[in-house]
């Protein structure tokens, strides 16, 4: 590979790379992220590989593992260029069909195609797919086009001429003006400007600086940034590069969290091969600069994302908050003025500059601008990462791009923000996203996690679930913080058993304000939020464990109980027999009984009972009622009797 | 250095660049109340007691005097209802795990905590971190640290060289708020293979 020294030869090679004929020849791309590794893509991969060789198109047909297509849910995902043909869910066994059928026949593979699980309604094309054509996809989108170990695909779309334009066209004070003039804000947490925190670092006493990426993503469910580093590692690096000019930083480094590997490596690669060219090394493109970048791999835990934390790390010492009343962006790491911006943050930088900050502040609100990548989880018809326009409203995300709520259950809320974020009601459903806005509801946009929930989900035991998260997560430094959150733990896991007491709501509020104010990163200071937010909308709830014993949900175990409606329960012995701790007493035609003292709330019976019977029940809140006479617990079948 | 002019409750403070609020107000004998700061070590902000209210540019913020530098015009005051309150909870937080100790009982009665506020779990450490602290940046020793993370955290002396370093140093022990270090170091030595 030839070593590029200005923006000309930058433009010949990319030129060359693009005229070459296996570009434009059909090909086959089959996502290789972690999620579609998971569901079997390497051998689906080997498959396609195999079989377009035996069937003697190789010279006509490539394949491609590529980054992250977001809809996870349904992979692997493959998609078939230049028609973009999608197919979902495909295994090794539906490769020789869909190379005869599809790619030799141009005839499409019905089983394969995406099918709405509401209307049955199919679609063929990516962006024909619901999940796809409400997105609009211009940080992950290129992921579907590129083998994240090929710099070339990234040079083949555009890649590095943002950086050449930043380095041999602008100043590094004009790349400056041009991110504070998109308005861009941090995509890992606060939404602090990107443009402030860089110019706060660039006019910082100090030779040598330092541009970090965020890349330790802690939140339980949560991948977007994987998928950006994993999928498309050479934007986060131009973005990294670009950023060091700007501020005047001789040196970038990536924190990445240990437990995604294929992230780490394909980031290594990158790295390799942008040295290789030389967009990273001395002297970049020709225009004097010099800049290198290290990785550093983190142990994983969830405060190591918080930036003093993760500073403290770099240095090599145990990754714990310290006391900040100086941003890091004038004494970071080792004392060094220090930007860290997250994955995402990064990777939007390349847009702006090769695209101009009119053009980034098209899409978006007034105060956030741009896209966000979300990523979709738990009561949702579509799992996935999806990446909308700033302002999209919830409504929007959890119906038309997530598709809705499976079962036909009740949406009941949303938690955004990661772990310390907040519950969002139905009522808030309009509610458009942006930092301010989440911010202003009590939750807060984090780094983009959103939680679905329905109907059965308890909101008093969601907040004890994520107090019991950060309880583990919390450092364990500062007394508001590790002690208020132990108190609160303590407090939210005997209301969802039923041990909850007059005042309890008003010890956890004085816990939670403490916290809020007086901790000392903003783990502890945002640890009550998941509290808050569920009293602030959901107080009914909490005041039904506390006072009638109850769980309107009919979630929490201890507050409930299983009963057999004797008016219903046709005696088939379903549950009788499935019950793992024998605690149905029943027969044939004798109407079933649960024995309360040795029911251990399994709920078996409930998910068994068929569902044109219907008899099992959850109580909460009020007795059981007694069982019924002996003799009326025998059912006589009509046909039977004729 | 350049000196900086600001009031602490409503006194004028002359200080100089890069001190802290707490050694301003100490200058002047304003008492701000602490548990994990040591003039000889370096500030660690862990047990928030030492919580101000400053005032800058309009804005009020809520602030560790043990860690806050200085600044011209700055409004600092020491109590306010705020303050109290938040000195109030920790201590019972505190008061939690360490409920014999002096210096907490001291400070529950200046603020009103109450002692039963929240269940005991009596560990005895309230890890303000001065032992661990003092072993490695005065003695250089690293003898103990604090080992695991988040409710779960706790001190711990390395057995082997307690039993070699401990016995004729014993200085931290009455830096100790609480009476665990000496616990701790006897339990140490039981489990020392010396
Ligand atoms: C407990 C905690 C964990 C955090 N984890 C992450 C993380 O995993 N990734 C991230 O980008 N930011 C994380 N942050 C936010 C960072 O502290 C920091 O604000 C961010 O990386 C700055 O980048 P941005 O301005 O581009 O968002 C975390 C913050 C806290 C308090
Ligand atoms: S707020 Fe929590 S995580 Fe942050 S320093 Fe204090 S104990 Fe550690
Ligand atoms: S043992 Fe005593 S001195 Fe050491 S951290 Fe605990 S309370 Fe502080
Ligand atoms: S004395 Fe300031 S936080 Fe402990």
């Amino acid at each position: 590979m030839p070593r590029i020294n200005s923006p000309g030869e930058l433009e010949a090679v990319r030129r060359e790379i693009e005229s070459q004929a296996d570009r434009a020849k059909p090909c086959v791309l089959i996502c290789a992220g972690s999620g579609c590794i998971a569901s079997g893509a390497a051998e689906v991969i080997a498959a396609f590989r195999a079989e377009i060789e035996n069937q003697g198109l190789a010279v006509d047909i490539g394949t491609k593992g590529t980054g992250c297509h977001g809809f996870c849910e349904r992979g692997p995902v493959v998609v078939l260029y230049p028609e973009e043909i999608c197919y979902l869910q495909v295994k090794p066994e539906d490769v020789p069909e869909i190379v005869s059928k599809t790619l030799k026949g141009k005839e499409i593979v019905e089983r394969l195609v995406y099918a709405d699980r509401a209307t049955g309604e199919k679609a063929s094309r990516e962006s024909e797919i619901p999940f796809y054509k409400n997105q609009q996809r211009h940080v992950i989108g290129s992921n579907v086009r590129i083998d994240p170990k090929s710099i070339e695909d990234y040079m083949a779309l555009g890649g590095y001429t943002a950086l050449s334009k930043a380095l041999c066209d602008m100043t590094a004070v004009e790349v400056l003006g041009e991110i504070k003039k998109s308005n861009l804000r941090g995509r890992g947490g606060g939404g602090f400007p990107t443009g402030r925190k860089w110019e706060e670092s660039r006019n910082a006493p100090g030779d040598i600086k330092y541009v970090i990426v965020n890349a330790d993503e802690g939140d339980p469910g949560a991948y977007m940034d994987r998928s950006v580093l994993e999928g498309n590692p050479h934007s986060v690096l131009e973005g990294l590069i670009i950023g060091g000019w700007a501020v005047g930083a001789c040196q970038g480094f990536v924190y990445v969290r240990q437990e995604y590997p294929l992230a780490v490596e394909n980031l290594m690669i990158a790295i390799e091969q942008a040295t290789e060219y030389g967009f990273l090394g001395q002297n970049i493109l020709g225009s004097g600069f010099d800049f290198k970048v290290t990785v550093h791999r983190g142990a994983g835990a969830f405060v190591c994302g918080e930036s003093s934390a993760l500073m403290t790390a770099i240095e090599g010492k145990a990754g714990e908050p310290r006391p900040k009343y100086i941003h890091t962006a004038i004494k970071g790491v080792w004392d060094r003025p220090s930007v860290l911006n997250n994955v995402e943050t990064w990777a939007n930088v390349p847009l702006i500059i090769a695209r101009g900050a009119d053009w980034f502040t098209q899409f978006g609100t007034e105060k956030s601008k741009g896209t966000k990548i979300f990523s979709l989880v738990g009561k949702i018809n579509n799992t996935g990462l999806v990446e909308v326009p700033m302002g999209t409203t919830l409504r929007d995300i959890i119906f038309k791009v997530g598709g809705g709520i499976p079962g036909g259950r009740k949406f009941k809320a949303v938690q955004t923000g990661g772990p310390s974020g907040g519950c969002i009601p139905e009522s808030m459903l309009d509610l458009e996203v942006g930092f301010d806005e989440l911010s202003k509801v009590g939750s807060m946009m984090g780094s983009g996690g959103m939680i679905i929930m329905d109907e059965d989900t308890c909101m008093v035991d969601v907040a004890r679930y994520f107090l019991d998260f950060l309880a583990d997560e919390s450092c364990g430094k500062c007394v508001p913080c590790r002690e208020g959150i132990r108190q609160m733990l303590k407090i939210l896991t005997n209301i969802t058993q039923g041990k909850g007491k007059e005042g309890d709501i008003e010890r956890l509020e004085e816990l939670a304000e403490v916290a809020g104010y007086a901790a000392l990163c903003a783990l502890g200071r945002t640890a009550p939020n998941p509290f808050l937010s569920t009293l602030k909308y959901f107080r009914e709830e909490y005041e039904a464990h506390i006072r009638d014993k109850k769980c309107p949900a009919l979630s929490c175990k201890e507050l409930i109980a299983y009963y057999i409606d004797p008016n219903k329960c046709r005696a088939c012995m379903t549950c009788s027999k499935q019950c793992p701790s024998n605690a149905i007493d029943g027969g044939k035609n004798r109407i079933h009984v649960i024995e309360q003292d040795k029911c251990t709330k399994c709920g078996t019976c409930f998910e068994v009972c068929p569902s044109r019977f219907g008899a099992v029940t959850k109580i909460s809140g009020a007795p059981v009622p007694p069982p019924i006479p002996e003799e009326a617990r025998i059912i006589t079948r009509e046909s039977k009797q004729k | 250095m350049s000196e900086i002019l600001f009031t602490i409750d409503a006194k004028e403070v002359k200080a100089t660049e890069g001190m802290t609020v707490l050694e301003a107000a100490k200058s002047i004998g304003v008492f701000i109340p602490t548990l994990c700061h040591h003039e000889k070590l370096e500030p660690y902000g862990a047990c928030r007691i030492c919580m101000v209210e400053v005032e800058t540019g309009g804005r009020t913020r809520i602030v560790a005097s043990c860690l806050y530098p200085v600044e011209p015009n700055l409004v600092v005051r020491t109590r306010s209802q705020t303050i109290d309150k938040i000195r109030r909870v920790l201590i019972e937080e505190m008061l939690a795990h360490a409920p014999d100790s002096v210096q907490l009982d001291e400070l529950a009665k200046e603020y009103g905590a109450d002692r039963d506020r929240f269940e005991k779990e009596p560990s005895f450490c309230i890890h303000c971190g001065l032992c661990v602290r003092y072993c490695a940046e005065i003695k250089k020793k690293n003898a103990l640290g604090f080992i695991d993370r988040g409710a779960r955290r706790e001190i711990s002396f390395i057995p082997k060289l307690a039993a070699e370093e401990c016995w004729n140093c014993k200085e931290c022990f009455e830096l100790c708020p609480t009476s665990a270090l000496q616990a701790a170091y006897v339990l140490a030595q039981a489990l020392s293979p010396v």
